[in-house]
């Protein structure tokens, strides 16, 4: 079984995620929490054309980040990042 | 494979048409979709009907096609707000895949090929109100709109219409499915203008 590629790259999620966060997320690294893979956000496969925004992993395609907008509310769903490092300018 | 029609209502104009409430009139048919268009070959296509711990029904390609279809013509409606009028589907009723299926459980969780799900009261995909279909416009359903074969739920917005479905399972209690755990309406009647989980 194959897919069609139908996505935007991470990166393309920054401007929504820059209404949440205080720092860039798609520059941080994640882990995927089904096979474990460590990579930039910006590398995640991002799907926009759908009720929301989901950005699944570039190597299993496993669901890492969902988010939508509801009126004034933003829903986010991180389950699928067992965490990020960030790089910063302070020690 | 024996044919029953519901019958052609013919297209209406876009002056006659009534849309539910917040939705806007398209000609296009937009493709949503929250991953990547699976292929699925149709020597692996199956559909299952599960009641959470034993597999009830089964379905491949071949006996699929074997059941009895009805060609359908419904108005679709998006909850990102497009509707489309008079699309026309081939497809096999839920009433016939469920006909053998004895259960007090009152829900299906619809699970498709690239993990999506979506929840719907049995009630709701019983009684001519929903159907497997694999054809669109008198052609086999192409894999941007879920071929080899989606979920038809027309009186529902159109993400209970579950691309690529491969099986549903049978629950006692409603629970909620891919969007539906996110903010969108558990339910979603379009009519009722049920987008979101605090309506």
């Amino acid at each position: 079984m194959n897919a069609s590629m139908n996505y935007l790259d991470g990166n393309a999620a920054a401007g929504e995620l820059s209404r949440i966060f205080a720092v860039d997320i798609t520059s941080a690294e994640g882990q995927c929490a089904n096979c474990g893979a460590k990579r930039r956000f910006a590398e995640a496969h991002l799907y926009s054309h759908c009720p929301g925004l989901v950005a699944r992993c570039a190597l299993c395609g496993h669901v890492l980040l969902r988010l939508v907008n509801v009126r004034q509310r933003v829903l986010l769903d991180l389950s699928g990042i067992t965490h990020l490092t960030f790089e910063t300018a302070w020690e | 494979m024996a044919i029953i029609s519901r019958g052609f209502a013919g297209r209406r104009s876009t002056a006659d048409a009534k849309l539910p409430p917040g939705q806007y009139l398209t000609t296009d048919f937009p493709v949503l979709s929250a991953g990547p268009t699976p292929h699925i070959p149709l020597d692996r296509w199956e559909f299952t009907i599960d009641d959470g711990s034993n597999v009830l029904k089964r379905w491949n390609w071949k006996s699929f096609c074997e059941l009895p279809t009805e060609t359908i013509t419904v108005d679709i409606h998006c909850v990102t707000r497009w509707s489309k009028l008079g699309t026309s589907w081939e497809g096999v009723s839920l009433d016939v895949l469920l006909a053998d299926v004895k259960t007090d459980l009152t829900y299906a969780m619809f699970r498709s090929y690239g993990d999506y799900t979506t929840n719907l009261p049995l009630k709701d995909i019983t009684n001519k109100q929903a159907w497997i279909a694999f054809k669109y416009d008198g052609a086999d359903l192409e894999p941007e709109h879920g071929g080899p074969a989606r979920l038809l739920v027309p009186h529902l917005y159109f993400w209970k219409s579950a691309k690529w479905v491969k099986g549903l399972t049978l629950m006692s209690h409603d629970k909620p499915g891919f969007w539906e755990n996110l903010g969108y309406h558990i339910y979603g009647d379009p009519w009722l203008e049920q987008r979101y989980s605090d309506q």
